[in-house]
C-alpha cells in the first residue's frame, strides 16, 4: 500500500492535479460563504472587464462572473459525481450478476448494455432532459442512463476472471450464498478498475452537464459553467472573457480528473505503465 | 472470401440490427409516455400553439384512448413504415425534414471521420517512434489537453481567433447564400464554411486516436514477430511501417466505428455553435421550439444511422483483414 502511495502522489501530474482539484472542491463548497449573494444577482454595470472591481468582470446582465464560475463549481462537481455514483451502483449491479451468474441472463443484461453503447448517447440524453424537463434530477438521470454501460462491462470482466480464482470456489464449496460470495469475495477484488474507470467517468459527466447547460437544457434554477458559456456566446466579439474563463475552469477540471485517473491505473498497475 | 458467403455476413448483420432498431422504437415510446401530461399534448408542442384539430389527430394516430400495448403496436407500426409524423412548427413532415438536413451532417462527420482518424493514426504512429523524447511528451500532453476540451469551447474559441480576431474564416453556416457561387467556386466556400466545425469535432477523436495508437504500437512492438523481423534483418524502419502499423490499426480502426454515435451526438453542440445546417442544428432548433415529436424522429433516425455506419465498418473490417473468418 505504501508503493501504491509513492507511486501515486510522486507523480507531478497526479500532484498537481489533485492540488487543482482540492482547490475547485474547496471553492465550491465554501461558495455561499465566500459569496453570500445569489450568482444571479446583478451587482453592476454590463460588460465590466476583468481585473476591474471585479477579477472576471461581469456578464451581459452585470452579473458578477466570478461568483457563478464558484456556484457553477458546485452545480457541476455535485451533478457530476451523484450521477456518476448512480451509474457505478447500477452498472455494478448489471456486471456482477452477468458476470457471476452467466448464461442466459448475461446474454440478455449485456445485449442491453451494448444496445445503449450503441444509441447516440448524448441525443438521447438530450430527449430525456426535454422530455422530463430540465432540472438537476433530470440531469443525473440523463448521465447516469447513458454512463453505466461501460462500468457494467468492466465489471463483469473482472467477476469473470475473479470468479474462476481459488479463493472463489473455496467459498463455493463452503457453502457461502451467492450474494455473500460476491459481495463479500469477488467485488472487492474488482474494486481497483471500478475507481479508475469511475474516475473518468466523472470528468465525461462534467462535459456531459456542461454541453447539457450549454444548449440550454440546464437546470434553470442553478448557475453553471456550461450554462454561463451558452449566455455569453452571444457576445464573443466585445466580451470573450465571458465565453473563455468558464470554459477554462471546465478543461482545468476535465483534465484533472483524467490525469488523477490515469495516475491511479499506473500506481494500480505498475507493469503497465509503459503502454 | 466468396462473394456468397461475404453476402450471408451482411444479411446475418442485417438481422442482428432488428432488435436493436426495435429497441430505440420501443425507447422511444417509453420516453414518450414519461412525459407529464397527455403525449398528444406534449407531441403538439408545449407552448401551445397548435389547433385543437391538429392535437386530436395525433391523438387518432397514437391510438391515446387505446389500452397501452395497442399504443405500443400502433407506435411500433407507424416508426417501422418510417411515418415519424408532422411537425406542426415546421409545417412539414419530420422524415423530410429530416432528410433534408442529412447531407449536411454526413459532410462534416466524413471529414471529421478522416480528418480525426488520419492525423490520430499519423501523430500516434510518431509519438510511438519517439518514445519517451521531447516530441512524444508534446504529442501526448496536446492529446490529453484536447480529450478534456468541451466541444462547444474549443469551437467557440476557434471562432474568436479565426473569425473574429484573424477574420479568415466565416462564423458560421454551410455557404454564403448571398453571393450565389457556382459549379468550383461554391465548392471552395463550403470547404471554407467545413474548416472550423470539422477542426472542432475532430480534435477530441484525434486525441482519442493518438492516445490509442501509440498504446497499440507499443504493446506490438514487445510482441514475437517483431523480434522474428529484426532476426531476419529488416531494419526499424522496415519492421515500423510494413508489420507493426499494419496490426496496430486494426484496433484503432474497430474504435472509430464505435464512436459514431459519439460524433452524431457532438455534432449537434457543434452545429449549433456554427449554426452549420445538419441535424444537429435541427435538434437544437426542435429544443427551442419544444418539438418533442420532431427530436424523437431525430433520434430515431440518427440512432438508425449509426447501426448501418457499423455494419459498413464490420465489412471493411472482414474485408481488410483475412484473419477474421465470417461464417
Amino acid at each position: 500500500m505504501h508503493g501504491f502511495w509513492r507511486r501515486f502522489i510522486g507523480n507531478p501530474r497526479v500532484a498537481l492535479s489533485l492540488m487543482w482539484l482540492i482547490f475547485i472542491v474547496a471553492v465550491a463548497a465554501a461558495a455561499p460563504v465566500l459569496e453570500p449573494a445569489s450568482p444571479f444577482a446583478i451587482v453592476s454595470r454590463p460588460f465590466s472587464p476583468p481585473f476591474g472591481d471585479f477579477l472576471f468582470g461581469t456578464d451581459s446582465l452585470g452579473r458578477d462572473l466570478l461568483a457563478g464560475l464558484m456556484y457553477g463549481a458546485r452545480t457541476s462537481l455535485l451533478i457530476a459525481i451523484i450521477a456518476t455514483l448512480a451509474a457505478v451502483a447500477f452498472g455494478t449491479l448489471v456486471g456482477s450478476i452477468a458476470g457471476f451468474y452467466g448464461g442466459i441472463v448475461d446474454n440478455v443484461l449485456m445485449r442491453i448494455s451494448e444496445f445503449f453503447q450503441t444509441i447516440p448517447s448524448f441525443i438521447f440524453a438530450i430527449v430525456l432532459v426535454a422530455i422530463l424537463a430540465p432540472s438537476a434530477g433530470s440531469i443525473v438521470i440523463a448521465i447516469a442512463t447513458v454512463s453505466w454501460p461501460t462500468i457494467s462491462r468492466v465489471v463483469r470482466g473482472e467477476v469473470l476472471t475473479i470468479k474462476a480464482r481459488d479463493f472463489v470456489q473455496a467459498a463455493v464449496v463452503a457453502g457461502q450464498r451467492d450474494m455473500s460470495i460476491l459481495v463479500g469475495q469477488v467485488l472487492p477484488n474488482a474494486l481497483s478498475p471500478l475507481i479508475v474507470t469511475g474516475s473518468l467517468l466523472v470528468a465525461n459527466a462534467i462535459l456531459i452537464e456542461s454541453a447539457l447547460s450549454f444548449l440550454g437544457l440546464g437546470a434553470p434554477d442553478l448557475m453553471s459553467w456550461g450554462f454561463q458559456i451558452g449566455a455569453g456566446r452571444a457576445f464573443l466579439r466585445d466580451a470573450w472573457w465571458l465565453v473563455t474563463v468558464p470554459g477554462i475552469a471546465i478543461l482545468l477540471t476535465v483534465l484533472a480528473i483524467n490525469l488523477v485517473g490515469e495516475g491511479l491505473n499506473d500506481a494500480l498497475n505498475p507493469r503497465l505503465r509503459d503502454l | 472470401m466468396g462473394n456468397a458467403r461475404l453476402l450471408r455476413y451482411v444479411l446475418r448483420r442485417l438481422l442482428q440490427a432488428i432488435p436493436v432498431i426495435l429497441g430505440v422504437v420501443i425507447l422511444n415510446f417509453l420516453l414518450l409516455q414519461l412525459a407529464p401530461g397527455d403525449a398528444a399534448t406534449v407531441l403538439a408542442g408545449e407552448a401551445g400553439g397548435a389547433p385543437a384539430e391538429y392535437v386530436d389527430a395525433l391523438r387518432t394516430r397514437f391510438g391515446l384512448d387505446k389500452p397501452v400495448p395497442v399504443q405500443l403496436a400502433l407506435y411500433v407500426k407507424n416508426m417501422l413504415a418510417l411515418d415519424l409524423g408532422y411537425s406542426f412548427r415546421n409545417q412539414s413532415g419530420v422524415l423530410p425534414l429530416i432528410l433534408a438536413r442529412l447531407s449536411a451532417t454526413l459532410l462534416l462527420m466524413g471529414t471529421t471521420f478522416v480528418l480525426s482518424l488520419g492525423l490520430g493514426v499519423l501523430l500516434g504512429l510518431l509519438a510511438a517512434v519517439w518514445v519517451r523524447t521531447w516530441k512524444d511528451h508534446l504529442i501526448s500532453v496536446a492529446a490529453i489537453v484536447s480529450y478534456a476540451m468541451p466541444l462547444f469551447w474549443i469551437g467557440l474559441m476557434l471562432i474568436l481567433l479565426f473569425s473574429i480576431k484573424l477574420d479568415w474564416l466565416p462564423t458560421s453556416g454551410m455557404e454564403d447564400a448571398a453571393a450565389f457561387y457556382e459549379g468550383w467556386e461554391r465548392v471552395v466556400d463550403i470547404a471554407r464554411h467545413l474548416i472550423l466545425p470539422a477542426i472542432t469535432l475532430s480534435l477530441f477523436y484525434m486525441a482519442l486516436y493518438t492516445r490509442l495508437m501509440r498504446a497499440t504500437m507499443l504493446e506490438q512492438r514487445g510482441l514475437d514477430y517483431v523480434t522474428t523481423a529484426r532476426a531476419k534483418g529488416l531494419t526499424e524502419r522496415q519492421i515500423t511501417l510494413r508489420h507493426v502499423v499494419r496490426n496496430a490499426l486494426m484496433p484503432v480502426v474497430t474504435v472509430a466505428g464505435v464512436q459514431v454515435g459519439g460524433l452524431l451526438g457532438g455534432s449537434v453542440v457543434v452545429e449549433s455553435v456554427f449554426a452549420w445546417p445538419g441535424l444537429g442544428q435541427l435538434a437544437f432548433q426542435a429544443l427551442f421550439a419544444r418539438d418533442l415529436n420532431l427530436l424523437l424522429g431525430i433520434f430515431f433516425i440518427s440512432s438508425c444511422l449509426v447501426v448501418i455506419v457499423n455494419i459498413v465498418v464490420d465489412v471493411i473490417y472482414v474485408l481488410l483483414d483475412p484473419r477474421i473468418r465470417v461464417g
